[in-house]
């Protein structure tokens, strides 16, 4: 039966009844039947933040997200020519150059072997690139919202290396995607060999068109370029390839007058989640929420400042706390109505604090925090409760 | 014969908890665990591609000029192919388009990026590789018509883009032996990020 007429007869049904004995204010009606894929409640709009002259950025509404999971159609996007229409059953991997073996593998071949499966962020290097630029009324989304997490799915490059074989100098792969712009990222085979998957799945389906349907190069810990979506073509060499996204673009210019190339790892951050722009809060007690990750192992420890940096608190991380992950943090904190800024900074496992921007720009200048900007982020809380985006530095 | 039973079946538990023991490491430090079946010697998955399919995917270029094709091209014939196919974007002689800036020098020894209100990052100050600009141009541009330009086109119009930045002279011919010749101003600057080999952190 259409849902329609379904729900049309039962009110007819309804009415009938409540003309013999009830009143309309306690009577109950079913609801739609089950449907074939689900939706949001009609209550609920969360929506990813279009950026970009081209539109070529999507950020992710962190500030309205719980749990450590993003879901696959809020994950933050980031193309350099918009997103191609691939039909899987066309689809191939290549594997060539400096390999004993060439492949060509179709997506079934690939979905044949061992699988694995594991949860981690992806983040774009150039996240908080407008750290500087941003007024009072930005919300996280806009400031941070170049970071997503998912459970990815796929068979280990290590696998399929192993297939190929690698010849004596094989340093270097180059990960093509088949986009317009046929985007191209020299990786390192240390990192292939370790930890690196050729992803089919997302969050238990098939990878979103717009994260790299049907085939998504992940990279743990790696600034998000490098994992490249729509992949179609890996060429093993014995020296990187420059492209223009290693060259020109992900780089870091220091100020000793050097620019730092494959500065791949993401290194740890933390940003409070909630209260932040455009809450208001009342006295009285609140929890203080956010997510923190690192590109170098797990979140050992996040403090948060209610008092704009004089006193540190340690949150309570809350599990699970997973290698390259965003792992969730909270702390309950009670508002005494004063203004205040509440801040927030991560700790990894390898040791390594996230730094205050005055730190980074210290060490490396402010003109290079175009990418790799992870230090502390601020949220001012007025004294109506207003909650407003504060640039620490 | 039952009591054999049950005393291999407690053996079997043995080795199930002391596996589990020594596995238990890796479980907890990998997200993907460890595998407990050993991988075959190939799976025989997937076929091999041939040297004409390879060919046609293989456009990639490297900084010793590795994968050029052949062809030719200087700044006189690049700038008309700019003209009509890439200064609505770029602007008139690289410079005032709506989109990236491509023309833009700087004195030498002057390299002011990690300051604030850095100069504009162009071909000429920051490009650190001419063959990136031919890879860039074949693969990616023009914009809304990748793959549309010929390589003596891609020559021509690398080669305009370097007379423009001051790189070369406007008449040299560029091919896949004199492209890779040219050291960009830059080119010295880039070093590889070895923060984790050397300790330092920032
Ligand atoms: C419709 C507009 C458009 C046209 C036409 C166009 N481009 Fe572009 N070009 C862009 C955009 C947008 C970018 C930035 C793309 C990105 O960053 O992903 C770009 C980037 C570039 C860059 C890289 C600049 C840098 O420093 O990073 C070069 C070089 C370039 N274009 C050359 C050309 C050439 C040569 C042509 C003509 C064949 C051309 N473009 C035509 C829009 C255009």
């Amino acid at each position: 039966m259409k849902r329609r007429h379904f729900l049309k007869n039962m009110t007819a049904l309804g009415t009938t009844s409540l003309l013999v004995n009830q009143s309309l204010a306690e009577t109950r009606f079913p609801g739609p039947p089950a449907s074939t894929t689900g939706t949001r409640s009609s209550y609920e709009n969360p929506q990813k933040t279009l950026y970009g002259q081209m539109q070529t950025h999507g950020l992710t509404p962190l500030q309205d997200l719980h749990g450590i999971i993003t879901p696959s159609d809020l994950h933050f996007e980031r193309h350099h020519s918009g997103i191609p229409d691939i039909n899987p059953e066309q689809h191939y991997l290549y594997i060539h150059g400096l390999v004993d073996k060439p492949l060509k593998l179709s997506i079934n071949d690939l979905k044949r072997f061992p699988s694995v499966s594991r949860i981690c962020f992806i983040e774009c290097a150039g996240n908080c690139q407008d750290y500087f630029k941003k007024g009072p009324e930005t919300s996280l989304q806009q400031v941070a919202g170049m970071t997503s997490q998912s459970e990815w799915t796929g068979v280990r490059l290590s696998t399929l290396l192993r297939e190929t074989g690698l010849r004596k100098n094989a340093n270097w792969l180059l990960a093509e995607g088949e986009d317009a712009a046929l985007l191209t990222r020299s990786i390192p085979v240390e990192k292939a060999m370790d930890d690196a998957i050729i992803a089919y799945a997302q969050n238990g389906e098939a990878i979103r068109p717009e994260q790299g349907y049907p085939l998504r190069l992940l990279l743990p810990g790696w600034e998000g370029s490098s994992c490249v979506k729509w992949l179609r073509r890996l060429e093993v060499g014995d020296q990187p390839w420059m492209t223009r996204e290693e060259t020109v673009k992900y780089t870091d210019p220091l100020k000793d007058g050097s620019v730092r190339q494959f500065s791949m790892i993401m290194d740890a951050r933390s940003v409070i989640t909630a209260p932040t722009y455009p809450h208001q809060i009342e006295k009285g007690w609140h929890e203080i929420r956010g997510l923190a990750w690192s590109g170098r192992g797990k979140i050992k420890k996040v403090e948060v400042s209610t008092d704009g940096g004089s006193h540190w608190l340690p949150t309570q991380l809350q599990g699970p706390v997973l290698s390259q992950a965003h792992t969730r943090f909270n702390i309950p904190w009670q508002w005494n109505g004063n203004e205040t800024l509440l801040l927030s900074r991560a700790t990894d496992d390898a040791g390594y604090t996230q730094p205050m921007v005055q730190t980074l720009i210290a060490a490396r200048g402010i003109g290079s925090l175009r990418y790799h900007n992870n230090g502390v982020l601020g949220w001012r809380v007025k004294s109506d409760g207003r909650i407003y985006y504060e640039i620490v530095a | 014969m039952s009591v054999q039973l049950c005393r291999s079946a407690k053996t079997a538990l043995g080795l199930v908890v002391i596996i589990f023991f020594f596995c238990r490491p890796a479980f907890a430090d990998s997200q993907e665990g460890s595998s407990l079946h050993e991988h075959p010697e190939s799976f025989g998955l997937g076929t091999s591609p041939t040297e004409a399919e390879l060919a046609a995917l293989d456009t990639d270029i490297r900084p010793d000029g590795k994968g050029l094709p052949k062809g030719q091209g200087s700044a006189r014939e690049g700038k008309s192919i700019y003209e009509l196919k890439c200064q609505q974007c770029h602007g008139l002689e690289g410079e005032g388009g709506i989109n990236d800036k491509l023309v833009g020098t700087l004195k030498d020894g002057i390299f002011p990026f990690a300051e604030k209100d850095a100069p504009k990052k162009t071909i000429g100050n920051y490009w650190p590789y001419a063959t990136t600009l031919f890879d860039y141009i074949r693969r990616t541009m023009p914009y809304t018509q990748p793959g549309s330009l010929t390589d003596d086109e891609t020559y021509s119009l690398t080669a305009y883009l370097l007379y423009l930045n001051k790189i070369i002279p406007e008449d040299r011919v560029l091919n896949s032996d004199t492209l890779p010749a040219i050291t960009m101003p830059a080119h010295h600057r880039f070093k590889n990020d070895n923060r984790t080999r050397s300790g330092q952190v920032l």
